[in-house]
């Protein structure tokens, strides 16, 4: 598992004595990389502090900060310890744009309780504060009231410290709009006047729904994106799982359906070496090389599957993480295909999705009969997705090879993606 | 697309009790044809089954104990789906298991108050 997942400790950071003249190769990847890790503890802090409204003074403290310490450290030298350095800094700056703004000053001043003076405004860069902070944030951000989309881009910026270029990345689009998504979404977290604060008690499985949706949808976004940048989509996947921890981690918020979906994503996220060959081409689960998969993640995923298995409502997270279990089970027996399918039965009754649809009948297809199944698929009519003829081809494979063509050709014809027609063309060629 | 109630009647007397693989295998019929639906995007509520117990109210304040299991089709269970005529509904209702235990399905097109 990628260290960052649990707590990314910056004292892994710290310079050890004799150790500190870093070469400016490794301070080439020292800064990125704290970049990634502290932008975000220094943002969400700063901007608990002084309000949704000032959002974007809180980011420009943060990116000010690492400015100076690019310029900094590349004419000094590394600190011993790069982190508190950080800290200090963004204190003083955050200090100095207050004393600097006193219109701003007394308006923060006058949320903030008890402070009065500029001198009294503490930028507080605990450890507690920080994962409070964050956790405020990330109830703040994924409110009802924003789009689902923006609520993705904005946690992906503030919450994970990603650049415009990655969350464009990501998205399969440019800067200039993401820059626009970033900016509405701001603008309405500040016109709704939304608190940065902790849902109380009575109201955090309603609003945790919000949030486990965009953490659902962020590690998606990671782990199905259509961009070829490796990296980047595991880095999206680890994102969403440290999001997910940190709820965890938290008593109030660690719930069954918390540990449910953090299950799921480890038990998706073992097959991620295993779901992409050298040249970057999509291999198939049935394909795939086990020795590839992560036990360690898989190990995990059971740990919070276990956890997940308290209290009397069951969550769409809770019958999905048991898919993904029994899909870490290679071998194909009557036993896992009645599972999936009984498991994906009740999904559909819990909440209708086409993939659900598609996946369901091809559990169907291993666990009843082909026949039953191309019956079943006939009925789904998803004319406009290449899923479904991709499904009818692979049924009709074997009983009806012509049949089995056509479905793929219609298939071909729908995917969008260099992969998905990649991977189509190639069970056409095998069928010949 | 309009709400319709499917009504499963049977013959309670003539349901054969089975063994527990038996009751599994009836449930899974059941969980692969409601899902069926479901999965066309055409499930509203899966419902319910009825138990065999119950009271009937008539005017005057008479109550008649239940069962009318007795009966030869009795309520057994409902479910609620969502289809652009009774035909379609129909369609949706083959496949029913209840037909295979000798029992039926009523399909009902919701009036909306």
């Amino acid at each position: 598992m990628h260290k960052d997942l649990y707590g990314n400790g910056p004292a892994a950071l710290v310079c050890k004595p004799g150790h500190c003249l870093f070469s400016l190769m490794e301070q080439q990847e020292l800064i990125p990389h704290l970049f990634r890790t502290e932008f975000r503890k220094i943002t969400a802090v700063l901007c608990k502090l002084f309000g949704m409204e000032h959002i974007e003074i809180a980011e420009d403290i943060a990116s000010d900060t690492f400015l100076s310490a690019v310029e900094t450290w590349s004419f000094k030298g590394l600190p011993a310890n790069p982190t508190a350095w950080l800290y200090a800094v963004a204190k003083n700056k955050a200090k100095n744009y207050c004393s600097h703004h006193a219109v701003f000053t007394q308006k923060v001043a006058g949320q903030v309780q008890a402070v009065t003076t500029v001198e009294e405004i503490q930028v507080d860069l605990s450890e507690e504060n920080i994962t409070d902070s964050q956790l405020q944030m990330l109830f703040a951000i994924c409110h009802p009231a924003i789009a689902v989309e923006a609520q993705i881009g904005l946690s992906l910026r503030i919450l994970c410290g990603f650049g415009i270029d990655e969350i464009a990345g990501a998205f399969l689009t440019n800067k200039e709009t993401i820059n626009k998504r970033l900016f509405r979404a701001k603008e309405k977290l500040r016109a709704e006047r939304i608190p940065i604060e902790f849902p109380p008690p009575a109201a955090i499985n309603k609003r945790l729904e919000t949030v486990l949706t965009t953490l659902y949808l962020l590690f998606s976004e990671g782990y199905y994106s259509e961009s070829q940048d490796t990296v980047l989509r595991k880095d999206l996947c680890i994102e969403a799982m440290r999001l997910t921890y940190l709820l965890i981690e938290n008593g109030q918020t660690n719930l069954p359906q918390v540990n449910a979906l953090m299950s799921l994503m480890c038990f998706h996220a073992s097959r991620f070496e295993a779901r992409m060959n050298k040249q970057g081409e999509a291999v198939l689960y049935h394909e795939q090389d086990e020795q590839l998969w992560n036990h360690d993640l898989i190990t995990q995923g059971t740990y919070f599957f276990n956890q997940a298995s308290t209290g009397a409502s069951i969550s769409k997270y809770h019958i999905e993480a048991g898919i993904a279990y029994w899909h870490t089970i290679k071998a194909d027996t009557k036993e896992k295909w009645e599972s999936i399918l009984q498991l994906y039965n009740q999904l559909l009754q819990l909440e209708y999705s086409p993939i659900a649809a598609l996946n369901r009948t091809y559990a169907l297809s291993k666990a009843n009969s082909k026949q039953e199944a191309i019956a079943e698929a006939e009925k789904l009519q998803l004319t406009d997705n290449h899923f479904y003829y991709t499904l009818l081809g692979e049924l009709y494979k074997g009983i009806d090879n012509q049949k089995a063509k056509n479905n793929y050709q219609k298939a071909l014809g729908l995917a969008k993606t260099r992969t998905d027609r990649h991977t189509i063309q190639k069970q056409i060629d095998q069928l010949v | 697309m309009n709400d319709f109630l499917f009504i499963f009647r049977t013959d309670y007397g003539a349901m054969p009790t089975g063994t527990p693989e038996e009751a599994q295998a009836a449930t899974k019929k059941w969980m692969d044809w409601v899902a069926g639906i479901a999965a066309q995007n055409k499930l509203v509520d899966r419902g319910n089954r009825l138990k065999t117990t119950g009271a009937v109210l008539r005017p005057n304040n008479i109550i008649t104990n239940g069962p009318y299991t007795e009966i030869k089709e009795s309520i057994g269970g409902y479910t609620m789906v969502r289809a652009s005529s009774l035909e379609e509904a129909t369609e949706l209702a083959k496949g029913c298991p209840i037909l295979q235990m000798g029992g039926n399905v009523e399909i009902r097109e919701v009036n909306p108050l």
